[in-house]
């Protein structure tokens, strides 16, 4: 458990000025870094070295650094959120890296996400799925209180399965394919499996697959690479319920 | 202070509220059409207002500076969300939320807020239910309830260890369901650097496009600030990179009072510092105190050698370990509130017997309930839990004692607000964290949510009218009016200023000696010698960072450096009003430990006669000294006494 210093690694980078810019891989020195520190602390080291040799720093997604918020997207030697299970970027450690390693750092890569800058991909795409039917449709205040409808505890906690996701965006840059079947299934399960999500149940599947679709994300071929690489665990069978969902509202239209 | 009209309805408590309500003005549907409303931050507060606001018509601009409303920190909450749902039938009620959250806030909270807050509590859950927040729930179906400290009954709704993702989840589906009708403009990657008063009142913001750099004005008859706490003044805290204290901050340089700015709680279960590598501090959630047992050792020869990693923790014998907290506090042993405890351990650590290499960190062991609980239930109740801990730290909490240390966490300060939200600024509100209304100097597990949905769902929503009924003659708001062009020109040559200063060091370098003067002289504890110290050397960083700051790229491009360092910028003034407001008053209370004001066991002293007030600080212009005022709490429901945990 004691931490080591990592004394010197090499980290080669995709560096993109724009959108509209061509990018390229750059590689970096960096010296001196503690097994005990987290990833993006590492990138943090990096970039203000980078700073004080008058370099544009590497600009990166990053904001809680709990593995909650879903903002940090790095996609670490071929692996989004790097070499490690059921986490994000930013719960990443450099033990999992050895001294004088070479650490390929990309962006997301998928048509529906392009990049902003550097590592900074645009996720709005997400966004609009959500508004297309992610919600259950009701104004705040005039419900029922919380108890008046029973909820099974094992639709409950299947529900918070799906609803653990964090939006990150790590499914898509697993896929071969760019789908964002596993995102889209872990919100229509969330609300499918309630009461509350049930009554829009159908719509909601309709809309928010036609959406994706619209948006430029792939089909899904079952590889299964969304789920193994999901830092929140998000299971295919989500998809598997997606798909019935979906297959029950077309056939009752 | 005459200045200062709190508009606390007459009235006996329980009726304040219900009376308020019939008696404030409301505006028609078709006038709600007309009206506008910046809704500034996208967290519970903001998101649920945003929404609640759109749903009862009236138009929403929102904004937030991550790339989607749902990153907003409110996200990372663990724990759950107190209600007065007495769904346990434990004699839960209204009331007595009321008063555990008066007493827990060590009686510097408003009565009336407080009241209301506990009054909605119960349509909060109702609401999240309705949205399908998956809460836990019995096997008959129905919600569960958690304890959480600091209370005598189970009142925590809660979502696993997500609480705060899936309620912020909620108030985002909301959201996006008005985004999708048209009801509110979100502008994702947007910060707001000014606020725009006209005759007076709110009027709109400048934000800047955190992409394409452009600043931007975005008109309204009334803003909302949402925007969080401040806790990042510190450097290291549990707050997300982002969270900052900017939006606010400009509020009160147009006018809005700052109330409380001393009192920040500091969390004492949270991850230790593990060098000088470290960005920011991860909080293990409060619960894990349940069932874990503190300690150091009792010999410092022992403690020495754990520093030095001689010896581990299972090395020590049970008699030669000293659970300080069941020693000094038999009754609540480890289940002290969270300023009790996160003293306590600082307590031990300055004594020498701080447990890792830095001396600073505690163990929370769970030897003892896995040999009285089974291995299962531990991780039933804190499996996430302990996989984050053994992700970070690379340790098994199975089998050794995690290593824990207070870190800065939420601040109970903010924007003054009187009953209604509003601030001094006419028509500029502010909600959840960001204002200071409801937890007086410490805030109770489980409450920040309940007051960020409080605020943006059911008291928002209902007291806006009230000011917006007067202002349906009111024109859209003309962007191209003075105001909006000298307060843009006031942004653009401060970012100009910044970004031409071309110094030698990186934000991070100051941003870092900031936090070290924090910490050490406005942190747990305080002393009038150490707070005008910090005072004077918050000057002498503030005067180095405008010489000699670099920010590196461009203006017209995302530069995350550029955020930092306007953010920075401001929790340079942030802090020395913090050490102002410190230095003010002169007595323990919450998580404002004045070490002039302690008994004689150590134990924090409130000193009612003097300083049973809220102080509300006035800006007076650049390098003028900010002007106290101070608004008197009236305890009519409650009777004031010393809070004792032995």
């Amino acid at each position: 458990m004691a931490d080591k210093i990592l004394k010197q690694l090499k980290i080669k980078v995709w560096r993109q000025k724009n959108a509209k810019s061509k990018g390229r891989f750059e590689t970096y020195t960096i010296e001196n870094i503690s097994t005990g520190s987290s990833f993006l602390e590492m990138m943090d080291i990096l970039n203000n070295d980078l700073i004080e040799k008058g370099i544009d720093p590497i600009a990166f997604d990053h904001d809680c650094r709990e593995g909650i918020c879903g903002t940090c997207s790095l996609y670490i030697n071929g692996r989004p959120h790097g070499p490690d299970t059921e986490v994000t970027t930013c719960q990443l450690h450099m033990r999992k890296f050895k001294d004088g390693e070479t650490i390929i750092i990309e962006p997301w890569r998928a048509r529906a996400f392009p990049v902003i800058k550097d590592l900074v991909v645009d996720r709005s795409a997400f966004e609009k799925i959500l508004q297309a039917g992610g919600f259950v449709s009701v104004n705040t205040g005039g419900v029922p209180d919380a108890n008046a409808i029973p909820v099974s505890r094992e639709d409950a906690e299947e529900s918070m399965d799906a609803a653990a996701c964090i939006g990150c965006g790590a499914c898509v840059a697993a896929c071969k394919n760019s789908s964002a079947m596993l995102f889209v299934s872990a919100k229509v399960s969330h609300l499918a499996k309630l009461p509350q999500g049930k009554v829009e149940a159908d719509t909601r599947a309709m809309s928010m697959v036609a959406k994706m679709d619209e948006l430029g994300f792939g089909g899904c071929t079952n590889t299964r690479a969304c789920e193994a690489e999901c830092p929140k665990s998000i299971s295919i069978m989500n998809i598997a319920r997606l798909n019935r969902e979906y297959l029950k509202a077309r056939l009752s239209r | 202070m005459s200045i200062l009209d709190s508009k606390i309805p007459q009235g006996p408590l329980a009726e304040k509220w219900t009376k308020h309500k019939s008696a404030i003005k409301v505006v028609s549907p078709a006038n709600k059409r007309k009206l506008e409303i910046v809704v500034v931050g996208t967290g519970l507060g903001g998101a649920s207002a945003a929404a609640s606001l759109a749903e009862l018509g009236y138009k929403v601009k929102a904004f937030c500076y991550q790339d989607s409303p749902r990153r907003a920190h409110s996200i990372a909450a663990q724990g759950g969300i107190n209600a007065a749902k007495n769904y346990q039938n434990d004699n839960d009620s209204v009331f007595r939320l009321f008063y555990d959250t008066i007493k827990g806030g060590d009686y510097r909270a408003r009565e009336a807020n407080v009241y209301r807050l506990a009054e909605v509590s119960p349509n909060i859950i109702d609401q999240c239910v309705a949205q399908g927040v998956p809460f836990g729930r019995e096997y008959g179906g129905l919600l569960d309830n958690r304890s959480f400290g600091g209370v005598l009954v189970s009142r925590t709704f809660y979502a696993r260890g997500q609480t705060g993702q899936q309620l912020l989840i909620g108030a985002y589906q909301a959201l996006n369901r008005q985004i999708a009708k048209g009801n509110v403009e979100m502008y994702n990657r947007h910060e707001m650097l000014d606020v725009v008063k006209i005759d007076g009142k709110a009027r709109g913001i400048i934000a800047r496009d955190l992409v394409s750099g452009k600043i931007k004005r975005f008109g309204a008859h009334a803003v909302v600030v949402a925007t969080g706490g401040y806790g990042n003044v510190f450097f290291l805290s549990t707050n997300a990179m982002g969270s900052n204290g900017s939006a606010a901050w400009q509020c009160y340089k147009k006018g809005a009072f700052m109330s409380n700015p001393c009192f920040v709680q500091i969390h004492p279960t949270c991850i230790p510092v593990h060098g000088d590598q470290q960005s920011k501090l991860t909080l293990m959630s409060e619960s894990l105190r349940n069932d874990g047992r503190v300690w150091v050792p009792k010999k410092k020869e022992d403690a020495v050698k754990l520093q030095k990693g001689e010896i581990g923790p299972n090395d020590i014998a049970d008699e030669d370990r000293d659970f300080y907290l069941e020693r000094r506090y038999p009754s609540y042993g480890n289940l002290v509130p969270r300023d009790v405890a996160s003293r306590a351990a600082k307590e031990r650590c300055d004594a020498g017997f701080g447990v890792n290499a830095e001396g600073k960190a505690v163990f929370l062991d769970f030897k003892y309930s896995i040999e009285r609980l089974g291995k299962d239930v531990i991780t039933a109740r804190y499996g996430n839990l302990f996989q984050m801990y053994e992700k970070i730290t690379d340790t098994d909490p199975y089998k050794e004692p995690m290593m824990i240390y207070p870190a800065i966490h939420y601040s109970m300060g903010g924007t003054w607000v009187d009953y209604n939200l509003m601030t001094t600024v006419p028509g500029l509100y502010s909600i959840g964290e960001a204002n200071f209304s409801d937890h007086g100097a410490n805030r109770l597990g489980a409450s920040a949510l309940m007051q960020g949905l409080a605020d943006g769902y059911f008291v928002l929503p209902y007291t806006i009218g009230d000011y917006l009924a007067d202002e349906i003659m009111t024109p859209k708001t003309d962007v191209n009016a003075p105001e909006f062009v000298e307060a843009e020109k006031e942004v653009t040559d401060r970012i100009e200023k910044l970004f031409n200063i071309k110094g030698s060091k990186p934000v991070d370098y100051f941003h870092k000696k900031l936090g070290h003067v924090m910490w050490d002289y406005v942190g747990m504890s305080r002393n009038a010698e150490g707070l005008k110290k910090a005072i004077e050397e918050i000057k002498v960083i503030r005067e180095e960072f405008w010489k000699d700051v670099r920010i590196p790229g461009e203006l017209d491009n995302l530069n995350p450096e550029l955020e930092k360092a306007g953010r920075v910028a401001d929790f340079l003034d942030i802090g020395e009003l913090m050490a102002r407001d410190a230095l003010d008053r002169n007595e323990s209370c919450g998580g404002h430990f004045r070490e002039e004001s302690a008994t004689e066991e150590g134990e924090a002293k409130r000193n009612d006669e003097l300083f049973t007030y809220v102080s509300c600080w006035e800006y007076k212009g650049e390098g003028q000294e900010p002007v106290l005022h101070k608004e008197d709490l009236v305890f009519e429901n409650v009777k004031l006494t010393q809070r004792s945990y032995k």
